[in-house]
């Protein structure tokens, strides 16, 4: 399908050309959803329960309604439709029902003239509860079958033995996105019942389904439009503001406008699941894998969000870019009081590849073998099954080039660095140079490109070709990424025009384009994009000839080409997991080098050493930032960003103690791409959002394992982890 | 109360009730959103200006303590579309992602450079790390200013 380019005009693939959102998101000028504004709006607040898990004995929010500049103040007895929401599961209510079930659970929203008022009458609404004893241990959930879905994979025979046995039980701790854009509403009345919702999103489509079923609206009263996001990483799949701000604005019959506050955005937003995976590795004599034993269970929080697919994803590649044809897997996802988890950047393939990667290097210990060696010798390659679910690898999958490329790359010198500043601990602590010792990790990742397990998984896409040009009008969500960019670069390439305006579009001028999510959107929205393109260019050709100005082209008016976008279709596992659940493979190599105190416990990531496996590099740069901007978000999984909880109350909501890589932790990246061409998708290019941060946190444990000896089963990895205490 | 300062080359004037912050004034009264609102508690530096010569976050200025203070904030460096050499370095490396933080990068950015024209890596270093930004990673903000160090050396 791929089409031939046309290089006539700049900005076309393979260049690093810059955003074009860049001049406006550098002079202060971009709209971001809590920028939004509208005079004579109201300001929305919330409500929320101070416990995880609590009866609500009494709410009056009559105070609150008679308090001057409030104009509503609203329950859930105020829901229009149906009471619950939820992508996969319809489990949340809008309001709490009578019980709160996580910290932070809404109970009631207010709308007034101003923010203070709005945040006072919150304050002044009388709640009283009932505290209940939370269920915050996910094992006891499991006991008690509070599962959301448990899965079960058998490949092969389970009596199968190899002479070398690794056995070890891993722990995730929960990572935030904390995205630095805050949730952000504006829901603005049409005068006939319906409304206008512009809000953070990654998927408006998913959201418009749920918010137009609360509100009990038909579909076409209500449009929800994207606006400009402060980052993602999975926080903004589900349902924040939505609903509620929505709710507001048809009561009061004015423009209502919510964003949360930064404790808000962690109560408000779904987190990376925390995981307890027990593993047993079974390989022969020379490190090949025999035979590969799981049971995980992954802690869903609350309520049922994207907790399915996250644990098919963690279920899935369990054993990693590595054959083995005898697998066993018993992995489950449950229902607790703590807060609610779903998406986050590597959707499940995160927590297993920290545990996988430390069982590699354990058998190489054991076997003394290099890390990358043992990799090697197991390496998953095109043709090859599936560990675990025996789907047949098509398409490309560099598993050796990214091996054997990162094996090539130059260390750094070994010298502990003299500046005070560049040791562990940094200007501040007193980490003697003498004491520092340094380490060597490293790690592979395996990550599926798109949705997976039969979901019909599209995106659309309508192209206008006009005297001044091209426009793309799409709902795909750009969330920083770079996906207008690159889908500019496709068609420039393929239809030679060098003026192309990307048009963002509402629920109701054009489908769903798919999730900004789980590395899919270069490839289908950009493949939408590619696939319109070709058949316009097409088209003008056999009307129009090769040479034909656009003034000529578009004499009787717009041209318009129309497409939606589907990668090959995948399929529902069986009850054992087997089939062919996925609809292509990333793989990536990250080698972590690190300094160490180990009577502190402080580390530096000196630097990290990347080799991806990206297709084809349709903008250099971009993969680049993204590579790098992935590396610094599993560096921080591997030493420092855990959300705190105690009774499933989270104890650091903030950025005070939430800590989140700066410029000083920031390790330093040399990146490698490697060109092996997707088999469907723009010009072969695959997603790459995603393996920068599957492969990186393990790679650095890894390092600081080799550099102290300690076992470090968990992360984020802990001083009290390094020193032993 | 009213409040009088100089904001980006410009008188400017703002009713307050006082005990807002400046970040707040910025934003809601005088329609200058470029200045970002991701933490309001001093950590991440979004919200990053120019006050009487510091560079410092805005959401934790009161502004009925701006009387007489020059302020500049994002909107003020370059003008408009026409890029500050921080800003257009930024750009070309790539140093733009979600673009939340970026406001506060090109402010201590400006700072910085005015100050000292060539700092090296400790420097550039120091002199961000009051700015978090959660998409790039810093490896594209850093090129970016060791690029302008460069340049005027």
């Amino acid at each position: 399908m791929t089409a031939p380019t046309t290089e006539r005009v700049a900005g076309v693939i393979g260049e690093s050309t810059v955003r074009p959102d860049g001049v406006a998101k550098l002079s202060g000028n971009f709209a971001y959803g809590s920028d939004l504004w509208i005079d004579g709006m109201l300001w929305g607040a919330t409500l929320r329960s101070p416990y995880a898990h609590a009866r609500l004995e009494k709410l009056d929010i009559t105070p609150a309604v008679t308090m001057s500049g409030v104009r509503a103040v609203l329950t859930q007895d105020d829901v229009p439709g149906r009471a619950r929401f939820g992508q996969v599961e319809q489990d949340q209510p809008v309001l709490c029902d009578g019980v709160a079930r996580y910290w932070g659970e809404p109970v009631a929203v207010v709308a007034a003239d101003d923010e203070e008022t709005a945040r006072a009458a919150v304050a002044a609404i009388i709640v009283e509860w009932e505290p209940l004893e939370p269920v915050t241990d996910p094992d006891a959930a499991r006991a008690a079958g509070e599962e959301y879905r448990a899965m079960v994979i058998r490949r092969g025979d389970e009596s199968a033995a190899g002479s070398v046995v690794i056995e070890a039980e891993y722990e995730t701790a929960i990572q935030d996105q904390a995205p630095l854009g805050p949730e952000a509403g504006l829901a603005v009345p049409d005068g006939e019942g319906g409304l206008d919702l512009h809000v953070t999103s990654q998927w408006v489509h998913i959201d418009h389904t749920q918010i137009v079923a609360c509100l009990g609206l038909e579909p076409d009263a209500v449009r929800c439009h994207p606006v400009g996001i402060g980052g993602a990483f999975g926080a903004r799949e589900d349902i924040s503001v939505h609903i509620h701000v929505a709710m507001l604005a048809l009561r009061t019959g004015r423009p209502v406008r919510i964003v949360y506050d930064r404790t808000e955005s962690f109560a408000g937003h779904v987190k990376r699941h925390p995981a307890r995976m027990r593993y047993r590795h079974e390989a022969d004599d020379d490190g090949r894998l025999v035979k590969v034993i799981v049971d995980m269970v992954m802690d869903g929080g609350a309520y049922a969000h994207t907790s399915h697919a996250v644990l098919a994803n963690a279920a899935f590649f369990t054993v990693g870019p590595y054959n083995c044809d005898n697998v066993a897997v018993d992995a489950s996802v449950v229902r607790t009081n703590n807060p609610p988890a779903g998406a986050m950047r590597g959707f499940g393939a995160v927590q297993v590849c920290f545990a996988y990667e430390s069982q590699m290097d354990r058998l190489a210990e054991a076997l003394g073998l290099h890390p990358l060696e043992i990799r090697r010798r197991n390496a998953l390659l095109p043709g090859d099954p599936m560990a675990t679910s025996g789907q047949v690898v098509e398409g490309s999958l560099p598993t050796i080039g990214v091996i054997d490329l990162l094996e090539s790359m130059p260390l750094p010198d070994d010298v502990i660095p003299d500046d005070p500043s560049l040791l562990p601990g940094g200007t501040g602590l007193t980490t003697p140079r003498g004491s520092v010792v340094r380490g060597v990790g490293y790690a592979l990742g395996l990550k599926n490109l798109a949705f997976s397990e039969g979901f019909d998984d599209y995106s659309e896409v309508r192209l206008v070709l006009t005297s001044a040009g091209l426009e793309i009008h799409t709902a795909a969500i750009e969330v920083g990424q770079g996906l207008v960019t690159i889908c500019l670069q496709i068609a420039r390439s393929i239809l030679g025009i060098e003026n192309i305006a990307w048009v963002p579009a509402d629920t109701s001028t054009i489908g769903s384009a798919g999730s900004t999510s789980a590395s899919r959107q270069t490839q289908m929205t950009g493949g939408a994009v590619h696939e319109a393109a070709v058949k316009l260019r097409d088209h003008i050709a056999e009307r129009f000839g090769d040479d034909a100005a656009l003034e000529e082209i578009t004499v009787d008016g717009p041209i318009e080409q129309w497409v939606r976008y589907r990668h090959p279709p995948t399929e529902e596992p069986d009850e054992l997991g087997q089939g062919n659940p996925h609809a292509g493979f990333v793989v990536a190599s990250h080698r972590a080098v690190v300094d160490v105190d180990p009577e502190l416990g402080l580390v530096r990531i000196v630097r990290v050493d990347t080799v991806q496996d990206v297709g084809k590099a349709l903008n250099p740069q971009a993969i680049v930032g993204q590579l790098e901007g992935g590396i610094a978000q599993g560096a921080g999984f591997a030493i420092m960003e855990e959300l705190i909880l105690e009774d499933g109350v989270i104890l650091n909501p903030n950025f005070t103690d939430y800590l989140i890589p700066t410029i000083l932790d920031a390790p330093d990246v040399e990146s490698r791409l490697i060109e092996e061409p997707a088999h469907w998708g723009p010009f072969g290019a695959k997603g790459i959002g995603e393996s920068p941060t599957i492969s990186s946190t393990p790679a650095i444990v890894a390092a600081i394992r080799a550099a102290t000896g300690r076992p470090l089963n968990r992360v984020p990895v802990r001083p009290q982890d390094i020193v032993g205490v | 109360m009213i409040v009088d300062f100089h904001l980006n080359g410009e008188e400017r004037t703002a009713t307050v009730v006082g005990w807002e912050s400046l970040l707040t004034v910025l934003r809601d009264n005088l329609a200058l959103a470029g200045s970002k609102n991701a933490c309001e508690q001093g950590e991440c530096g979004s919200c990053s200006v120019i006050l009487d010569g510091d560079n410092v976050c805005s959401c934790l200025i009161m502004i009925g303590d701006c009387e007489g203070s020059t302020i500049t904030t994002v909107e003020g460096v370059g003008a408009g579309d026409l890029l500050d050499p921080v800003q257009q370095a930024i750009l070309d490396e790539g140093g733009v992602q979600c673009g939340f933080c970026t406001p506060g990068f090109v402010v201590t950015a400006a700072h910085l450079f005015a100050n000292d024209p060539q700092p090296d890596e400790a420097t550039i270093r120091e002199a961000f790390s009051g700015n978090i930004c959660r998409c790039t990673g810093y490896g594209a903000l850093l090129r970016a200013f060791a690029g302008l160090a460069e340049d005027e050396s």
